[in-house]
C-alpha cells in the first residue's frame, strides 16, 4: 500500500485535526475530507498528519501552537495551500509542491480560512510523484459549490505543453532562477524576461482578501460549541473574549484585526472592494502574458531560510499572484512556475526538467 | 398640532421547503431539540454551503407575486455578529444583490386602496434558539431552526396606521400562501416582523426619529405596539416627556409597553461581504419563465372569475379563495363534474367539516379534486345517495379509492329497479299498520318512522325525495 501524509488542515475521522491552533487542539471531525475519501479509495494508506502553522497562514509552519515543525517523511503529503506556506517550504527544502488550479480539487472537509484562494495540493520529492497523487485528487464534488465540472477538472492533467516561459522581473536575483532558466533553455524551452507590472500589487490585494475571509471563517471558533473554551468567564462577552484571547496566536489575531478593519462599513469600499477589483486586474495581466507565453517563472520566496523578523505579509509578494488569481503554481528546483488555468499537468511535466527527473 | 405616523416593515417569512437552505436537513417545524442538525448547519469546520435551488425558486416566486424586478444575477453575502444561536458567528444573507427589488403591494382599508412600495426581498438563513434551563440555570442552544430558509420583505415607509399595517400583512400572507411560498403562520413563527416607526407633523416631508420594534409575531400585538409607540412619540414631541433616539425597542405585550434594548449586538458593524463559497446565481430566461409559469392567479382575480364565470355566490367565492388548496381542489373537481355550485357546496360544508374534525387548516387539504368531482357526479347522476356519498367522502380522506368502485363494493349504488324499491316499501307499509293509521289521521311524524325503516332496508340507496313520494303513494293506494 502506498503511504500518504495529510497536513493538519485536512479533516479526518480517525485522527484529530488541530489546524495548528490551540483553538482546535484534539478536535475530532465527524467526517472525512473529500480528498481523504479519494485517497483511500485509490488504495493509499493515511500515514498520519503533518503539523501546520496556525491556520496555515504563516511563512513555513513556525506558528504551530505546539511548536511542531514539518517533518520530512518519506512519502508525499497532501497540503492545503492557504497563504503560500507549502510553496515556501518546498522552495527552501528542495521539494516539489503543486497548488492546483482553483476549483479542480474539492475543499470539502478542509478547515476554511481563505476560501476564495486556498487549494488542496501535493508536496513530494518529485514532480512525477506530485502528478500521480494529484491525478487521484482532481474531480468534481457537489459538496463544494466553487468547483468546475468533472471533465473540466480532469482536463487539467491533459496533454498540454509548456514551450515559452516568461521570467517575471520581481527585482530579485537568485542562483535558482538563473539555473532554472538555463535548464529550461537547454531543453528547448524559450525563456524571456517580462516586467511584473501590476502583478506586484497582488500581495496587497491578497492580504486584504485573505485576512477578511480568515476573520470571518474563524469567527465560528467562539468557545461555545467545540474547541477551546476559557476556564474563567463571568458572562457571555467574557466567554468569547477570553476563549479567543487565550487560544489564538499573535499572527492569527493580527489577521483577524486587519480583516475586521477592511470589512468595516467605513473601509469596505476603499479596502475590500478595491482588493476585489485589483484581483480582476491581475487576472487580466496574466491573461495578457499568456497570449504569448505558456507559463510565468518567479521566485517562491526571497531567501533560503527565515528568521523571526521576517513578515509573511511581505513575503506573500511571491505566492500571492497565484493565490489571488486561482492559477496553478508549481514549486520545483527552488523556483515557482505559474501556468494557465487547467495546465497543471503541463506545469508538472516542465518542472521535471528543473528537478532533473529521469536523468 | 396634528401628527402622522410613518411606518416601514421588515417581514421575515420562513419558506415552505422540505430541507434547509444549505444542507439536506429537514426544515419542518417541531421535532426534538437538535434533531434536524448536521455538521453544515451547526457550523462545523470543513462544511461548505450548497444552495438549495428550491429556495431560489420560492424567492423568485415571492418577488413576482409582489410585482418586483427580479435580479438576474443574485448573490449571497455574509453578515457577521456573535451570538450563541448563530453557529458560524455569521449569517448568510443577501446584501449586495437581493433576489427581488422595487415591487408594490396593493392594500385595501376603510380609506380605500393604497399601493405600498417594496424596497427589496432577500433570502437568508434563520438562526437557532436559546433555551434557558431554570433547573440547572444554564442556557442551551437548539439548532433545529438554524439555516431554515427565510425571505425578508422590506417595505418603504409607506404605511401610516395600524389598520394599514394589518391590511398589508394580511395581503402578504394571502399572496404568499397562494403562491405556496410559505404557510405564513405567525403562531409558529413562520411569519414575524420588525416595525420601524416615526412620527412627524402632518404634511411635513421630513422624517422624525425612527425606532424599531423587533420580532413581532402577532397581529394584535402589532396593533397595540403601534398605538403605544405612536402615542409615546407624540407625547415626546408635544410635551418633551423624553428625548427620542434612534434605537431598537422590545415590545412587552403583557405590560403593554415598549422598552429600549440594551443589547450591544444591535449596534454592531455587520461587516458584510460576498460569500466566496457561493457562486453568483444566474437566473436565465428559461428559469425565469419556468417560475413565471407556475404563478397562481391572484386571489381576487380568481374570486371574480368564480362569481362571474362560474356563478358562485360572493360568500362561497370569498371562502374558497382564502386557501390555494381549496381553490385547486375546487377547480379540478369542477373540471371533472362540470357543476361549480355543487363542487363549492361539497368543499365548503362536508370537506371543511372533516378538516375541522381532523384539526387541519384548509391549506393542509390533500384531497384529490378529480376524485371529489367523480363522487359529485355519482350523486348528481342519481347513482349514489347523498348520505352514502358522505360516507364515501370520509373514506377518501383515509385511503386512495375510486368512488364508483368503492360504492359498488359497499353496496352504495342506487337501485334503478323502481319495481323492487316499491315492493320493499309496500312490504314495510303493510307490516306497520299503526304508523299508516297515525299518518292518515294527520300525524306527519308517522311518515318519518316508515321512511327510516325503508331507508334502512334499502341501505340508503335511494333518493330521499323519491322515496318519500313513493311511500305516500303506496299508503294512499291501500
Ligand atoms: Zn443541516
Amino acid at each position: 500500500m502506498k503511504k500518504i501524509l495529510l497536513d493538519d488542515m485536512i479533516l479526518t475521522k480517525e485522527l484529530p485535526t488541530s489546524a495548528g491552533s490551540k483553538m482546535l487542539d484534539g478536535y475530532m471531525s465527524p467526517f472525512n475530507a473529500a480528498v481523504v475519501e479519494r485517497l483511500t479509495e485509490a488504495g493509499y494508506e493515511i500515514a498520519g498528519k503533518a503539523p501546520v502553522g496556525e491556520f496555515a497562514i504563516d511563512l513555513s509552519g513556525e506558528t504551530n501552537f505546539e511548536g511542531k515543525t514539518v517533518s520530512s517523511e518519506d512519502c508525499a503529503t497532501v497540503m492545503l495551500d492557504v497563504n503560500g506556506s507549502p510553496r515556501r517550504i518546498a522552495a527552501q527544502n528542495g521539494l516539489v509542491y503543486i497548488k492546483p488550479t482553483y476549483g479542480i480539487v474539492s475543499r470539502f472537509g478542509t478547515v476554511a480560512v481563505a476560501c476564495s484562494g486556498e487549494c488542496v495540493g501535493v508536496m513530494a520529492k518529485s514532480a512525477s510523484e506530485c502528478k500521480e497523487v494529484l491525478s487521484v485528487l482532481v474531480g468534481n464534488d457537489e459538496r463544494d459549490g466553487t468547483m468546475h465540472a468533472d471533465g473540466v477538472c480532469k482536463s487539467a492533467l491533459g496533454i498540454k505543453k509548456v514551450k515559452k516561459v516568461a521570467l517575471l522581473d520581481m527585482g530579485v536575483k537568485s542562483a535558482e532562477l538563473d539555473l532554472a532558466r538555463s535548464e529550461l533553455e537547454a531543453n528547448g524551452i524559450e525563456v524571456a524576461s517580462v516586467d511584473a507590472g501590476v502583478i506586484e500589487s497582488a500581495n496587497a490585494a491578497w492580504n486584504i482578501l485573505m485576512c477578511a475571509e480568515l476573520c470571518n471563517n474563524v469567527s465560528r471558533f467562539d468557545g461555545i460549541k467545540y474547541g477551546y473554551r476559557a476556564k474563567n468567564y463571568k458572562n457571555l462577552d467574557e466567554l468569547y473574549t477570553n476563549s479567543r484571547t487565550e487560544a489564538f496566536g499573535e499572527l492569527v489575531k493580527t489577521a483577524i484585526l486587519y480583516g475586521s478593519d477592511v470589512l468595516s462599513s467605513n473601509n469596505y469600499m476603499s479596502k475590500y472592494d478595491k482588493a476585489m477589483r485589483v484581483r480582476r486586474v491581475i487576472v487580466e495581466a496574466f491573461t495578457e502574458i499568456f497570449k504569448e507565453y505558456d507559463a510565468v517563472m518567479l521566485p517562491a520566496c526571497s531567501k533560503t531560510s527565515y528568521t523571526a523578523s521576517d513578515d509573511v505579509f511581505v513575503e506573500n509578494k511571491y505566492t500571492a499572484p497565484a493565490s489571488v488569481t486561482g492559477l496553478p503554481a508549481v514549486v520545483a528546483g527552488g523556483v515557482q512556475l505559474v501556468g494557465k488555468a487547467f495546465s497543471d499537468g503541463a506545469l508538472l511535466d516542465v518542472s521535471a526538467i528543473l528537478t532533473k527527473e529521469g536523468k | 398640532m396634528r401628527y402622522e405616523t410613518v411606518i416601514g416593515l421588515e417581514v421575515h417569512i420562513e419558506m415552505a421547503t422540505q430541507s434547509k437552505i444549505f444542507c439536506s436537513c429537514s426544515a419542518k417545524f417541531g421535532g426534538e431539540q437538535n434533531d434536524h442538525v448536521c455538521p453544515a448547519c451547526c457550523g462545523m469546520p470543513g462544511m461548505l454551503p450548497v444552495v438549495n435551488k428550491k429556495v431560489v425558486d420560492l424567492g423568485m416566486t415571492a418577488g413576482m407575486m409582489l410585482n418586483c424586478h427580479i435580479n438576474r444575477v443574485t448573490t449571497f453575502d455574509k453578515k457577521s455578529y456573535y451570538y450563541p444561536d448563530l453557529p458560524c458567528s455569521y449569517q448568510t444573507t443577501q446584501w449586495f444583490s437581493p433576489v427581488a427589488v422595487n415591487g408594490t403591494v396593493t392594500i385595501e382599508t376603510s380609506k380605500g386602496k393604497k399601493d405600498i412600495r417594496i424596497k427589496q426581498i432577500h433570502m437568508e438563513e434563520d438562526a437557532g434558539k436559546l433555551v434557558h434551563d431554570e433547573w440547572t440555570n444554564t442556557t442551551l442552544v437548539d439548532f433545529n431552526r438554524t439555516s431554515v430558509p427565510l425571505i425578508e420583505i422590506v417595505s418603504q415607509p409607506d404605511l401610516s396606521s395600524a389598520e394599514e399595517v394589518v391590511a398589508y400583512l394580511e395581503r402578504l400572507r394571502s399572496l404568499l400562501r397562494f403562491a405556496k411560498v410559505s404557510e405564513c403562520r405567525m403562531e409558529q413563527g413562520s411569519m414575524r416582523c420588525d416595525v420601524n416607526l416615526s412620527v412627524r407633523p402632518e404634511g411635513s416631508d421630513k422624517l422624525g426619529v425612527r425606532t424599531e420594534m423587533k420580532n413581532m409575531n402577532s397581529i394584535s400585538a402589532i396593533e397595540r405596539a403601534i398605538a403605544y409607540e405612536t402615542a409615546r412619540h407624540i407625547d415626546a414631541l408635544e410635551n418633551g416627556t423624553e428625548e427620542l433616539v434612534q434605537e431598537t425597542r422590545r415590545w412587552d405585550d403583557i405590560k403593554g409597553k415598549s422598552f429600549a434594548m440594551r443589547n450591544k449586538e444591535t449596534a454592531g458593524d455587520y461587516r458584510y461581504f460576498p460569500d466566496p463559497n457561493v457562486m453568483p446565481i444566474v437566473i436565465d430566461d428559461e428559469w425565469f419563465a419556468k417560475i413565471k409559469g407556475t404563478l397562481p392567479e391572484f386571489p381576487e382575480v380568481k374570486k371574480a372569475r368564480y362569481i362571474g364565470e362560474l356563478g358562485l355566490s360572493d360568500y362561497d367565492a370569498t371562502l374558497l379563495t382564502e386557501s390555494r388548496a381549496l381553490c385547486d381542489c375546487f377547480e379540478s373537481a369542477y373540471a371533472e363534474c362540470g357543476q361549480a355550485k355543487e363542487a363549492a357546496n361539497w368543499l365548503l360544508s362536508d370537506v371543511l367539516n372533516i378538516l375541522n374534525k381532523k384539526q387541519m387548516t384548509p391549506d393542509q387539504l390533500t384531497l384529490d379534486g378529480k376524485t371529489l368531482g367523480k363522487l359529485i357526479k355519482l350523486v348528481t347522476d342519481g347513482k349514489v345517495s347523498r348520505p352514502n356519498a358522505k360516507k364515501i367522502l370520509a373514506e377518501m380522506f383515509e385511503s386512495e379509492i375510486d368512488p364508483a368502485k368503492y360504492a359498488e363494493e359497499q353496496g352504495y349504488i342506487v337501485s334503478s329497479d323502481t319495481g323492487a324499491i316499491e315492493a320493499t316499501v309496500r312490504e314495510i307499509v303493510i307490516a306497520d299498520e299503526r304508523s299508516v293509521t297515525d299518518y292518515k289521521s294527520g300525524k306527519e311524524k308517522a311518515l318519518m318512522a316508515i321512511f327510516g325503516k325503508c331507508m334502512k332496508a334499502l341501505k340508503g340507496n335511494c333518493d330521499p325525495q323519491t322515496l318519500r313520494q313513493m311511500i305516500i303513494d303506496v299508503i294512499n293506494s291501500i
